[in-house]
């Protein structure tokens, strides 16, 4: 059989896929929607500067954020494939989603790094 | 869906029917299939505002307040709503499907599909908790 890199990418899909199921929708809802209608209070930039500076809220945003662009990245790939029958351009498309993925992570990382 | 099967290229000698594009628009299950998958670009649309705000947040006071007057616009706001079920859709099927995904063992017995399928629930509504808790007090 020949070896593929499938296994590594179905790795990372599948633990975004975990981690954005868990921790993913109650950011949309507060963020999103709780703080935008006044159901409770924006944190204060101070306040919410120290929680994302902590070395923990760091990797945390950081897992969180990559892991979910590569949940995508491998989702997407797939329905380009089977919904869009765009099997013919199967590297390109591999290219541009895993591609988009590691920039994700990399802007992840310096954002982080430099907060 | 994470089949390994080489494709090949277009070649005029086989005969093979072609399928069109909107072919799982027929039956409900390939329209929740497909419904499913596209909840990923939410995901994915969430871990960009995440990375906004906190681009935002190295920007300063200004930035920080300029961000969250953004999350009050109203395509903001419907981005959250449709973003916000999509999320919640992707989190139901991924936890239902769990079950099917992972054998676990308890000594010689097979963990019930129940009990992983409750375990994710909980684990979701206590993630939940905590995280709505450390934003109010913060």
């Amino acid at each position: 059989m020949k070896k593929t890199s499938e296994p590594f990418w179905w790795a990372l899909f599948s633990a975004g896929g975990m981690i954005a199921a868990l921790f993913i929708p109650i950011h949309v809802f507060l963020n999103g929607l709780a703080i935008p209608f006044g159901w409770i209070e924006a944190p204060q930039y101070e306040n919410i500067l120290t929680l994302v500076r902590h070395p923990l809220t760091r990797l945390y945003l950081f897992g969180l954020i990559s892991l979910s662009f590569f949940h995508w990245a491998h989702r997407f790939r797939f329905t380009l494939y089977d919904g869009l029958q765009l099997k013919h351009l199967h590297q390109l498309i591999a290219v541009l989603c895993y591609g988009s993925a590691i920039v994700g992570t990399l802007a992840a990382g310096y954002i982080l790094l430099s907060i | 869906m994470t089949h390994n099967s080489r494709y090949s290229k277009y070649h005029p000698k086989w005969y093979r029917t072609r399928t069109p594009i909107f072919w799982w628009i027929h039956k409900w299950v390939h329209v929740r299939f497909i419904l499913r998958e596209m909840t990923s670009v939410f995901v994915a649309f969430y871990a960009l505002v995440l990375l906004f705000q906190i681009r935002a947040l190295t920007q300063g006071p200004e930035a920080y307040t300029a961000f969250l007057a953004w999350l009050k616009t109203p395509v903001s706001i419907v981005l959250h709503v449709v973003a916000f079920v999509a999320v919640v859709f992707h989190t139901i099927t991924w936890l239902n499907l769990m079950p099917r995904a992972m054998v676990l063992h308890f000594g010689q017995k097979r963990v019930p599909k129940a009990v992983i399928a409750a375990s994710g629930y909980i684990a979701w509504a206590v993630v939940s908790i905590v995280i709505a808790w450390i934003m109010v007090t913060t």
